[in-house]
């Protein structure tokens, strides 16, 4: 797929729903910020600590969004910048020296230590790179120290594992190897499943990025094909580029459709012939239209309202609408990368309303008109929603659940068929008072 | 700079969402990035608010930074003033604004607001948290109200029993209750049921629920009753020195600091003291206390650490009402170190003072409690040293917020406290029972059920116990392991190990008390040298340890 250096709206329409105007909308926007991808990197790199150099509000952010309590010491933190940094950038790097040092000292399974730049460490340009290099240096051999940053004046909510990934991208080594390079945390279940999945089709080596130890680190080069696990990675996706890998152009694997389109894009790039790919995946796929049945029955019809928050509002969009029948009132994403999205828009029926960015007053105002059967939305609207009548699914259960591949599909229909379902359970109303429908 | 791997509080900026989410009518606008919108989860999820926070935040992103946020700061403050038409606008920023200093109250000072009330919030987030902030908002906005109504310096005070005089019920404000407080809603009505039955009307309730207009009334009352210290303290003082109202400081949780609450106020109104003794017809906890089934009660090992009033009201009721030995007190509310320290050094101990959550569960493990009473927080740490736990105090999780009745405040608290406290004791009393009689034949397969003929496939322990959830966990041994063990600590690293026999004395033990027994046994045979430890060994360090 031809990547543009940087998403230009400018792009020629191609087909499908990119052919209308977005609308675009700027103000306040109900999306967390870059640091809470901290929240499944950290699980998906047990050997790696996430060091957040920021305020009280990063750490009371992370904790907020990680369900609020933690079970056990975490594998991430924050160093809390006092008014001694701020008043000297001197002072400010020799304490993240020697917080380091201790927490390293007590941490000694951590073998990758990632500084991760906040709104505060970017304003007051704490130069965290440098820092990663001082530190790398004075740990040689034993912990690397890196740095990205997950700051809520640059990234939104997702973009936080982009960022992730692309300080990672430099330590790849280099390889001409045939290779499928999975990008994407996906939980460890499912990339089990889809690695077994690709060499049953004939693609022996499967590899994956980010790595379950965070210095089991793939090869990369011009045998790489990339193929993304997940619609939030602009950034890696072009630095793979790159250093001379393919990043195979598919829908994302949510639904059997997208599921399908996915392993078919990277069978086909390995040259697998079209009969072998049919014969494995026919049996998933009509296994997977069966789990999403029931639930189509319910979703059918019903009008979907999606509000941006973790980037995966398009493709979950066409999943709801092409194989559960939804009609969609309007998809919310907040920022639209054409050429990653390109496959997933010229699914979508035309002229369905896509917004970027929020102003979420004026989007509220919009669900209230067009009344949709089902709002999807994160945590802070669902119940003022709920309690104004509408039906929600809460999105960031979306980034912790595992939904990837046919085999989740009927697990994917049924998160949002839930609440419906539920509606129809509850009752309250007297016997006497007669049915309340 | 400080490492935080979790923090009890949030930074002063979610304090001051506390008070404006608590009240109606007033809005707060912040100037912040994207991102500190998570905030508004803490009041949908944690207190099921079914509308959301009265908060717009200005939302700049960096490429805002080169050019105008004041021009930001200032389109928001007019968008939110003609959407919400609040009757009081609270200007001010989170961490991040705070640098680059726009200053967002003194642009909003010099706007029209077509005379909407606006109070400019600076709250140093890099020095400050949550707890202060809810209290410095509080006192600016009743401030910012109050102003023009002070009187001037010399004026004659407040006097509480004026009431007499104008012919009318005595009547005072109850500050301090506010939302992820800890049972706030509950206690109000409590607290107001009690006056009420002592002739004394609630005159304003703020911040929760209150209006603006409710805080210019706070000076009809004849006293203010200070509820909860850690967001009403500075808002009483200020009350105090410019109208001269007296407060009432005792914090009416616990069955003696209710009495004390009393008369402190009837004392202070000029109205007839209470009787002496009427926690004891008014709760149950008293009898409950003292009633034979409690005997198990006496000397509990407890643990204490949650906000500074939680904190000690909970010792005292521990220690005088429930015959517990206090083994350990804390707090993580600074400003109010004080007057932990010294409830501490009445028990004979040092206190704790600290936000550092591992700090605190190294001084549960090393105080060896049966029972601790504090934050979520704590119930982690307990619930991983097999102790048995219950909430007394923020930061709260959804379960925090029942949807029952459950005060902690007055008569009613005093009777929820007591359940709520004794309840995971008796579930490790009962697992220990379980584990006694386990060996029993009425126990083995097929012979479990009252009904007779069993229900297979259940352990004992699953059968008895059902409800171990929040409270200690039994794991599961292997068959013929002896009682059912929590928490057992592992085996010591200097070559230090248990015979067989003495292995099989130890797990006689109730698994509560059997991790102290552990170290104590251990820390013995090390002093005299013992390699191996069998159950002689273990029977002497109880006689050395019991004389």
């Amino acid at each position: 797929m031809p990547l543009p250096s940087t998403a230009s709206p400018a792009d020629p329409p191609a087909s499908g729903a990119s052919e209308y105007p977005v609308l675009r909308e700027n103000g306040q926007r109900e999306v967390f910020c870059g640091l809470t991808s901290i929240v499944w990197l950290h699980r998906r790199m047990p050997d790696a600590f996430f060091l957040v150099v920021g305020s009280r509000t990063c750490a009371h952010l992370i904790q907020s969004a990680a369900g609020v309590m933690i079970f056990a010491e975490p594998r991430f933190g924050t160093a809390i910048l006092g008014e001694r940094d701020l008043a000297g950038l001197a002072d400010a790097n020799d304490e993240l020296d020697r917080l380091v040092h201790d927490l390293l000292e007590r941490r000694p399974e951590i073998r990758t230590l990632f500084l991760v730049g906040s709104c505060p460490s970017e304003v007051i340009k704490l130069d965290l790179a440098r820092a990663a290099e001082r530190l790398t240096s004075q740990f040689a051999g034993r912990v690397r120290v890196l740095n990205y940053s997950g700051s809520g004046i640059e990234t939104t909510f997702t973009q936080g594992e982009d960022n992730a990934l692309q300080t990672l991208l430099p330590l790849l080594p280099s390889s001409h190897q045939e290779q499928l390079l999975l990008v994407g945390t996906l939980a460890d279940a499912v990339e089990d499943r889809f690695v077994a999945l690709f060499q049953r089709l004939g693609i022996p080596v499967v590899r994956s990025l980010p790595p379950r130890r965070s210095t089991d680190l793939p090869p990369v080069g011009p045998g790489t094909r990339v193929l993304l696990a997940q619609p939030f990675l602009s950034g890696t996706a072009r630095a793979l580029q790159r250093r001379g890998a393919t990043v195979l152009s598919a829908p994302y694997p949510f639904g059997v459709e997208g599921s399908r389109l996915w392993m078919e894009a990277a069978a086909t790039s390995f040259g697998i012939p079209p009969q072998r790919v049919a014969e494995v995946l026919e049996p998933l796929l009509e296994r997977g239209r069966r789990a999403i049945a029931p639930h189509r029955e319910r979703l059918a019809g019903r009008r979907l309202f999606l509000l941006p928050d973790s980037q995966m509002e398009i493709p979950l969009a066409r999943f709801l609408h092409r194989e559960c029948g939804m009609e969609l009132v309007e998809v919310g994403t907040p920022y639209l990368d054409r050429a990653l999205m390109a496959e997933e828009l010229a699914l979508l029926p035309p002229g369905t309303a896509v917004s970027e960015g929020q102003d979420v007053e004026r989007q509220l105002e919009r669900v209230r008109q067009s009344r949709p059967d089902l709002v999807v939305c994160g945590l802070g609207l669902a119940n003022p929603l709920e309690a104004e009548g509408f039906a929600t699914k809460w999105s960031i259960e979306l980034v912790f659940s595992p939904i990837h591949g046919c085999d989740q599909a009927g697990e994917l229909a049924e998160l949002f068929a839930r609440p419906l379902r539920r509606r129809g359970l509850l009752s309250f109303a007297g016997a006497a008072s007669g049915s309340a429908t | 700079m400080e490492l935080t791997l979790w923090t009890y509080e949030g930074p002063p900026h979610v304090g001051a969402m506390r008070v404006a989410s608590s009240m109606e009518g007033v809005h707060y606008v912040l100037h912040a990035p994207q991102g500190d919108t998570y905030a508004d989860l803490l009041f949908t999820m944690i207190e099921r608010r079914g509308r959301r926070p009265p908060v717009t935040y200005t939302t700049f992103q960096a490429r805002d930074l080169g050019g105008d946020t004041a021009e930001l700061v200032k389109r928001t403050v007019t968008a939110a003033v003609e959407r919400f038409r609040p009757e009081a606008l609270l200007v001010g920023e989170s961490c991040t604004a705070e640098l680059i200093q726009d200053q967002p109250g003194a642009l909003a000072a010099g706007m029209d607001l077509g005379g909407i009330p606006m109070v400019s919030l600076e709250l140093p987030a890099y020095s400050k948290k949550e707890n202060w902030g809810a209290a410095e908002t509080f006192y600016q906005l009743v401030r910012g109200l109050l102003k023009d109504q002070v009187p001037p310096p010399g004026s004659p005070k407040i006097e509480p029993s004026r009431w007499r005089a104008e012919g009318r019920q005595p009547r005072v404000n109850l500050l301090g209750p506010s939302l992820l407080g800890f049972r706030c809603r509950d206690d109000v009505r409590e607290v107001s049921r009690l006056l009420a039955e002592h002739g004394i009307e609630v005159h304003v309730v703020a911040p929760l629920e209150a209006r603006p207009a409710d805080l210019l009334r706070l000076p009809a009352a004849d006293a203010n009753v200070c509820l909860y210290p850690e967001v009403a303290a500075p808002v009483c003082s200020w009350l105090e020195r410019s109208f001269g109202m007296a407060t009432v400081r005792t914090v009416p949780i616990g069955v003696g600091a209710t009495e004390d609450f009393l008369r402190e106020i009837c004392g202070l109104l000029g109205l007839e003291e209470p009787r002496f003794g009427e926690g004891e017809r008014a709760s149950r906890l008293p009898w409950y206390s003292r009633s034979v089934d409690s005997t198990y009660l006496t000397g509990k090992r407890v643990f204490i650490f949650g906000d500074a009033s939680h904190a000690v009201a909970a010792a005292r009721i521990a220690s005088r009402e429930l015959g517990f030995e206090v083994v350990g007190l804390g707090t993580y509310s600074r400003e109010l170190a004080r007057e932990v320290r010294a409830a501490a050094r009445e028990l004979g101990l040092e206190a704790l003072i600290s936000d550092d959550y591992l700090a605190v569960e190294k001084a549960m493990a090393e105080a060896a409690p049966e029972l601790v009473l504090g934050t979520q927080m704590e119930r982690h740490s307990a619930k991983r040293l097999g102790i048995p736990c219950a909430v007394i105090s923020t930061p709260l999780h959804v379960q925090d917020v029942p949807a029952r009745y459950a005060p902690q405040m007055g008569w009613e608290g005093a009777n929820v406290i007591f359940d709520t406290w004794v309840h995971p004791l008796m579930m490790g009393l009962e697992e220990h029972l379980i584990g006694m009689f386990r060996h029993d034949f009425e126990f083995v397969d097929g012979h479990r059920s009252h009904l007779g003929d069993g229900a297979p496939g259940q352990s004992p322990a699953a059968d008895a116990v059902p409800d171990p959830g929040q409270q200690a966990q039994a794991e599961p041994q292997p068959e013929g392991a002896g009682a059912v063990a929590v928490a057992v600590a592992p085996p010591p690293g200097d070559g230090l190990r248990w015979s067989p026999d003495g292995e099989a004395e130890l797990h006689k033990i109730p698994f509560f008390v059997r991790g102290k027994v552990r170290r104590n046994t251990e820390n013995f045979a090390r002093e005299r040298g013992i390699g191996v430890i069998d159950a002689e060994t273990l029977y002497d360090a109880k006689a050395h340890f019991s004389s």
